[in-house]
């Protein structure tokens, strides 16, 4: 999919650079990662000896909007894979910048979600739902996290003398495969968790 | 020539023990790769040595319990973890790009960072001997005895931080591997043109990219539980112990296949070459190979029987596991029909690749057996399952590997491994390893159980227990045999051409040892066995031209930092998490300079 303006520079055996088949087979083992997380969530469902519950404090409303600054963090982050692929580099900073923001705000709901709950009382000891939410989500954190220190370098990167050089579009396209998976992945935890009720 | 381009904060020098820290030329990386393997290898019978004499006789009183536990679950650990899987990851860098003609794997870089990272976590599990003990819980660390409340000590942390660096390690060699073999492959390599052992390759990094992170989040869980105070595997708060073994189950299957797969891809090349007939059923071979891979996911509560799963998973699990025995009979008529009918030369190469036919049958049947509930419910924990595990992992993965050593000795160093010297190793190891591990069969039925480090006398079991040492030290005596005859090799002058066998595939068709850039000019692949079909069409091999310019990816300094700062990530997760954010910093330099560093 290195569209038009960007040829493929090196012969690959199928056409794609090895850098993009790398992060496609690198989601492919995260899917298992988060796979064996979601499982474990799932399995102490129900399982919690004391409160608070998951009914008790998870805040739907809420959650709904940090979910949509995530899903429009994917909006902007195509929109910057365009621009790197068109030769739009206003663009593809801009969107790249609205991306980073969008990221570090779905983070910044997080901090605000596990500094409420501990408040509440619940802590990774308290129960089996502790134990479980606050891994799931905070390694999905992480990896948001991870996702937006790899934007922050591609966006220091574009504002070099050289820019991205001449693999750019393909150095935006796979974060953005990263960025999307990561997404992707938040839209089944927040079904999982959130909106299933107990 | 081919010219390594270097540039200012770059690694300018090309000597001496630099060269070796900084390169990213996979041969010199597999070279690394197997010296330290085999470096474990050794330590890892060692250990096993330890655990065997302390039981040659009744009440033996060498070792005392405490350093037994260590001992036997380190010597799984290393045997699996730093000696069997790195030895194979040594052929697949040494190979991959000589098999498919291509100059290198798809990312040099991150090779050096896969064997740097490989030896911290190496060195980690095997210092933590010195440092308050090594883990005691056996290699599959079954919770609640891994919890903080039975194991109070730091050995169990040691198990998890050690396992998750080493399956960092795996997991970006694997997806290396991957990438390499599926877009590097010289034109006219279709995939059913890939040999075999490409094949059996690639299927073993997929079976390391999906089942790795499984077990990692089960590590992740089992730290947790020992020191952020979660219950994941604690019952008494209404954690599942159970949990821990799926998890660590659906990891450890597919590990299995994982350890014998590249041992079934080199006894793929070796039969058809000693034999001098292409390989019989090439496809299913290859088909039979994926089978496994994919039914290895399958399988894995097979190992938990006696937790009381209820009858339909059992009956489900049981009828998976036998199914596996299909493929696998596949692949054993192939090479059996491979050699039918074959001019076959019976050099060492040949003697370890048919003795794993013989043992990995052995060890095969057995695996049969427990897959039926009923019977392993007898088994179970039994020395009747050390002897299965023996015979596919010793009889099949190690036996396969030393085929592979002798086969491919004199591409790698341009020397042949001394003939007469390696039968005798053969027969040693041969003998040694069945008076060792048949004995188990018998043991395991009478009832001995794994894992007990010592037994009264009068239970029937003091005559195979002494059989199992004695076998124990001829076992060692036939590796000692490998290792003399590997220096007095290294001493004699090169002799080997550059397709000493008469192979049939790319990596033949260079000099041995290759240059650094493999191949003057990238073969053209006409034919599964291109070098055979070249031959009987008297096709020759394109002349060197004139000048080369190739430009091979200049050495570095990064990988060496970015371990070091995944190496203190664990130091901190063991001791004070202040330097894990040290670690950190450090992870992130080196990523930085790595990404700026030029790489043409």
């Amino acid at each position: 999919m290195a569209a038009g303006t960007h040829e493929v520079e090196h012969h690959t055996s199928l056409g794609v650079d090895n850098r993009k088949l790398l992060m496609w087979i690198f989601l492919a083992s995260e899917c298992l990662f988060f796979g064996t997380l979601i499982s474990t969530y799932l399995i102490f469902k129900g399982q919690s000896l004391v409160g608070p519950y998951p009914d008790d404090i998870l805040d739907i409303p809420l959650t709904s909007l940090s979910t949509f600054v995530l899903l429009m963090s994917s909006l902007t982050m195509v929109l910057a894979v365009y621009g790197a692929q068109h030769g739009r580099l206003g663009m593809m900073k801009a969107m790249l910048f609205a991306t980073i923001l969008l990221g570090v705000g779905f983070l910044g709901f997080q901090v605000y979600e596990f500094r409420h709950f501990a408040h509440v009382g619940l802590n990774l000891g308290t129960n089996q739902f502790g134990a479980s939410f606050f891994v799931l989500t905070g390694f999905h954190g992480l990896h948001v996290g991870i996702g937006v220190a790899y934007l922050i370098s591609l966006l220091f990167g574009s504002m070099r003398r050289s820019g991205l050089g001449k693999d750019r579009a393909l150095w935006v396209d796979t974060a953005g495969l990263y960025w999307h998976f990561v997404d992707i992945v938040w839209i089944v935890v927040f079904t999982v968790v959130y909106l299933i009720p107990s | 020539m081919a010219t390594a381009v270097g540039t200012a904060g770059q690694v300018t020098e090309r000597s001496g023990i630099w060269e070796w820290m900084t390169t990213v030329d996979h041969k010199k990386i597999a070279i690394l790769y197997g010296i330290t393997s085999f470096f474990f290898f050794v330590v890892g019978g060692i250990e096993a040595l330890l655990v065997r004499t302390q039981l040659a006789v009744p009440n033996g009183t060498v070792i005392d319990a405490d350093l037994y536990n260590q001992l036997f679950t380190t010597h799984a650990l290393t045997m699996i973890f730093l000696a069997v899987m790195p030895l194979g990851v040594s052929f697949f860098n040494y190979f991959i790009p000589l098999q498919i003609g291509a100059r290198d794997v798809a990312f040099p870089r991150l090779n050096m960072l896969s064997y740097w990272v490989y030896l911290i976590g190496a060195v980690m599990l095997t210092a933590s001997f010195f440092l308050g003990g090594a883990p005691d819980g056996g290699w599959f660390g079954y919770a609640p005895l891994s919890d903080r409340a039975y194991s109070p000590g730091s050995q169990m942390d040691f198990y998890v931080i050690s396992l998750i660096i080493l399956g960092i390690s795996s997991l970006i060699g694997a997806l290396n591997f991957a990438v390499t073999i599926i877009n590097m492959r010289a034109p006219g390599m279709s995939m059913m043109r890939l040999p075999v052992y490409m094949w059996m390759t690639l299927i073993t990094a997929f079976l390391l990219i999906l089942s790795l992170p499984v077990l990692t989040v089960g590590l992740i869980e089992l730290y947790f539980d020992r020191n952020f105070g979660t219950h994941f595997f604690a019952p008494e708060m209404g954690g599942d112990p159970i949990l821990w073994q799926h998890i660590f189950w659906i990891f450890g299957h597919p590990e299995v296949y994982i350890l014998i797969l590249p041992s079934m891809g080199v006894i793929s090349e070796v039969i058809p070459v000693m034999s001098r007939k292409p390989l019989f059923g090439y496809a299913a071979v290859v088909f039979a190979g994926a089978a496994i891979g994919v039914l290895g996911f399958g399988v894995w509560s097979h190992h938990m029987f006696t937790t009381g799963l209820g009858t339909v998973p059992q009956v489900v699990f049981s009828a998976s596991t036998m199914a596996i025995g299909i493929p696998t009979g596949i692949k054993i008529f192939n090479w059996l029909g491979t050699m039918y009918g074959g001019n076959i030369r019976f050099n060492t190469a040949m003697y370890f690749a048919v003795s794993f036919l013989v043992l990995f049958t052995i060890g095969g049947i057995s695996g049969v057996m427990h897959a039926s509930p009923s019977v392993d419910s007898h088994q179970q924990d039994s020395y009747f399952v050390v002897a299965h595990i023996h015979y596919v992992l010793f009889g099949g993965a190690v036996m396969g590997m030393f085929s592979g050593m002798f086969y491919w000795f004199p591409k790698i160093t341009g020397r042949f491994l001394d003939e007469t010297s390696g039968k005798i190793s053969f027969w040693l190891m041969f003998i040694g390893m069945n008076a060792t591990f048949f004995p188990m069969h018998f043991l395991g039925i009478s009832g001995m159980p794994r894992r007990i480090y010592t037994y009264e006398e009068g239970l029937g079991w003091d005559t195979w227990n002494f059989v199992a040492t004695v076998g124990a030290f001829i076992l060692a005596l036939g590796v000692l045999f490998f290792i003399v005859n590997f220096f007095q090799t290294m001493r004699k002058p090169r002799t080997a051409p550059a397709d000493p066998w008469g192979g049939s595939t790319l990596e033949w068709a260079t000099t041995s040892p290759p240059p650094d850039h493999n191949f003057d000019v990238v073969p053209e692949v006409r034919d599964r066995d291109p070098l055979w079909y070249n031959r009987d069409h008297g096709i020759s091999l394109p002349a060197r031209p004139e000048h080369l310019h190739i430009h091979l990816p200049p050495p570095s300094y990064f990988p060496m930092i970015v371990a070091m700062g995944i190496g203190l990530i664990g130091v901190g997760l063991l001791s004070h998490l202040a330097l894990s954010f040290v670690g950190v910093a450090v992870l992130i330099y080196g990523i930085w300079g790595w990404s700026l560093e030029p790489t043409s």
